[in-house]
């Protein structure tokens, strides 16, 4: 049995106990309702510390001027400077679009990628779970170390990759440099990305096929629908809702990308691979521009939030079809 | 079940004829024997000297050594061959192996206690968020809470934000409170994105044990917190287990906070990696066989999470 629970309907509803039985109940220790804000408020008191707090000072900063470079400056309220600073800083919606690209270059070759795999691997020949396993093991390391070590694979001279590449092909493995040349740099991170990740929508692409119930490709057998046709018809729609929560959680990491192209390229050459959380490190850990990066925290927070909650919205709609 | 169902009908779609389940599975080992060569590469170049790993064309076939390994936990300096010689014999075979490249070992390398750090902020983060989280968990899973939607989602939604984005105010706030830079405030930080991950896993796993069980045990007399200790937990073991490997994973791997929130005292693994340097650059032995050193948990983890490992990675969004 396979399901996708959302946010929406994880809460069944009439699951609490009776009113009447918790009298009673508070004779023998707590009452429910003492236990149950017991035991959620140290959650919600640590998130509040740690995330929302810092946030609402977060929001307040933004509408100052404060370099922390220079903090011995009065804090300064800008008003909404930092704000149309940065939407009408060109370089910011270049570094928008190369991170909107990179986001929809490698999330479709990951959906390419993982689908495929899904389907082989839903033949189940024999041996499956172990080559699974393997084939799931990239996703599972950390991103940095894995960009760090794509830079020893990739490098021109020394690297096996380039050589592969030169052994196929008989371009010579020095003649190209995959993190170092403007048109092969975005597909490189492209690459590492979807090297890493395409397992992530494979295993989740799986579950999908597993969910679909044997009678209905029965039926189809028994109706004379070609495989191709139950694939249209049956195997694409019945995995797509699968399909759409991957793509979900591909969509929001990629837009938050920072370790793995921050150790593969740290944005280069140029500012060619320069995804906005790196414009964001920069500005914030580097330039020190505190009031000005809390503004764009804030701008791509609720681009996240928002783009997720439409996206959220669409696929409870596929989902009830 | 579907292998049960296919028997019972001879033509069946649903299970893959001899000739396509070859194909598919050679197609599938292809992948996966890609997949997996870089890996093994970097398990390769921490047994290659220093010139074997930079040689070009790259060596497939070299001599092992454990330099890489030597050169990983040693600060080492260079000497000149008169000094060496005048050196008493080495006493252990890794001292030896340093001075045939004319060096002596000065002390040990900084790996050891990043390593420890990992360990600590690792463990002390995933302890923390698994006992909030099933805490908070079997609260959102048996009582009725108000606004328990809204609540779960502000959890959720706390895992949406960019890190670095995170980090700002969490590094004003550190600088305040004296936190930067220590082993405490990388706990609370892991902590805290970790609960959520927890919180939604563990309610999962928690709804899915009948409540029988419990309201068995309250009419029996136990109160809920003995209910929860004596009939729940035990039954959300391999549920709770699942989550704290998952909680592991995240705090092990996780570069953006550390390197923007640590510099030495509190550093971890993954921002410490990139620095090996040796003469002349990155050390590349010596970063592949610290690389090495640092996977081999996470494979073992991915072995014994196979089964759960599609809901810890969807937050329990799908399960199987």
């Amino acid at each position: 049995m396979t399901t996708i629970l959302q946010p929406d309907d994880a809460i069944i509803p009439g699951v609490s106990e009776p009113a009447k039985s918790r009298a009673t109940r508070r004779v023998r220790g707590l009452s429910d309702r003492t236990i149950a804000w017991l035991f959620v408020a140290p959650t919600i008191a640590l998130l509040l510390v740690i995330n929302i707090f810092p946030l609402a000072w977060m929001i307040r900063l933004s509408f100052t001027s404060l370099n922390l470079s220079m903090s011995y400056l009065p804090l300064r309220f800008v008003g909404l400077d930092n704000f149309t600073d940065i939407l009408t800083d060109e370089d910011v919606w270049f570094r928008l679009q190369t991170t909107a690209q990179f986001v929809i270059w490698s999330v479709a070759l990951q959906v390419v990628v993982g689908f495929g795999l899904a389907l082989l691997i839903n033949r189940q020949f024999r041996g499956h779970s172990f080559w699974t396993t393997i084939i799931l093991l990239p996703m599972m390391l950390s991103p940095a170390v894995v960009g760090n070590f794509w830079t020893l694979l990739l490098q021109p001279q020394i690297g096996p990759f380039n050589y592969l590449i030169s052994l196929f092909t008989g371009v010579p493995p020095s003649s190209f440099s995959m993190t170092g040349q403007v048109s092969l740099a975005p597909w490189t991170i492209v690459l590492v990305d979807t090297w890493m990740w395409a397992p992530y929508v494979m295993l989740i692409c799986l579950a999908g096929l597993r969910s679909i119930p044997d009678y209905i490709y029965e039926a189809a057998e028994v109706d004379r629908a070609s495989a191709w046709r139950q694939f249209w018809s049956i195997t694409l729609p019945m995995t797509v809702p699968f399909l759409m929560l991957a793509v979900l959680f591909r969509a929001i990491e990629n837009f938050k990308m920072f370790d793995m192209v921050n150790l593969l390229t740290s944005g280069g050459p140029g500012s060619t691979t320069e995804l906005v959380s790196i414009t964001l490190k920069r500005a914030a850990f580097e330039k020190w521009r505190t009031g000005y990066s809390s503004a764009l925290a804030i701008i791509l927070f609720v681009t996240v939030f928002g783009a997720a909650n439409v996206y959220v919205k669409a696929l409870n709609k596929v989902k009830q079809r | 079940m579907t292998a049960a169902v296919a028997k019972s009908t001879a033509h069946s779609i649903v299970e893959a004829s001899p000739r396509a389940r070859a194909v598919a599975g050679s197609l599938v080992i292809l992948y996966a024997v890609i997949t997996i060569l870089p890996l093994l590469w970097i398990v390769a170049t921490a047994f290659k000297s220093q010139s074997d790993a930079i040689a070009y064309p790259p060596k497939v076939l070299f001599e092992p050594t454990l330099e890489g390994y030597v050169n990983l936990f040693t600060v080492r300096t260079r000497q000149t061959p008169d000094f060496i010689a005048k050196l008493p014999p080495p006493e252990t075979w890794y001292d030896k192996l340093v001075r045939q490249r004319d060096m002596v070992i000065a002390g040990p390398s900084k790996v050891v206690p990043r390593f420890v750090n990992s360990l600590i902020i690792g463990f002390g983060s995933t302890f923390l968020a698994v006992f909030l989280g099933t805490l908070a968990a079997y609260a959102f899973s048996r009582f009725r809470i108000p606004l328990a939607d809204d609540l779960l989602f502000f959890i959720l939604s706390t895992r949406m934000m960019p890190p670095v984005a995170v980090a700002i105010p969490i590094y004003l706030m550190y600088r305040q409170l004296n936190l930067t830079d220590t082993r405490l405030g990388m706990i609370l930080l892991y902590t805290a994105v970790n609960v959520s991950l927890a919180v939604w896993l563990l309610k999962g796993f928690i709804d899915e044990i009948p409540r029988e069980y419990e309201e068995a045990a309250l009419v029996d007399g136990y109160t809920r917190l003995q209910a929860l200790r004596k009939v729940v937990l035990p039954q959300a073991v391999t549920g709770i287990a699942a989550t704290a490997i998952f909680c592991l994973i995240f705090s092990w791997n996780e570069y953006a906070f550390a390197v923007l929130l640590t510099s030495g005292e509190a550093q971890t693994m993954p921002p410490f990696i990139p620095f090996i340097i040796g003469e002349g650059g990155q050390d590349w032995p010596a970063v592949a066989a610290a690389t090495t050193l640092f996977v081999v948990p996470i494979v073992l983890f991915t072995v014994l999470l196979r089964k759960h490992l599609l809901r810890g990675i969807t937050f329990g969004a799908v399960r199987k």
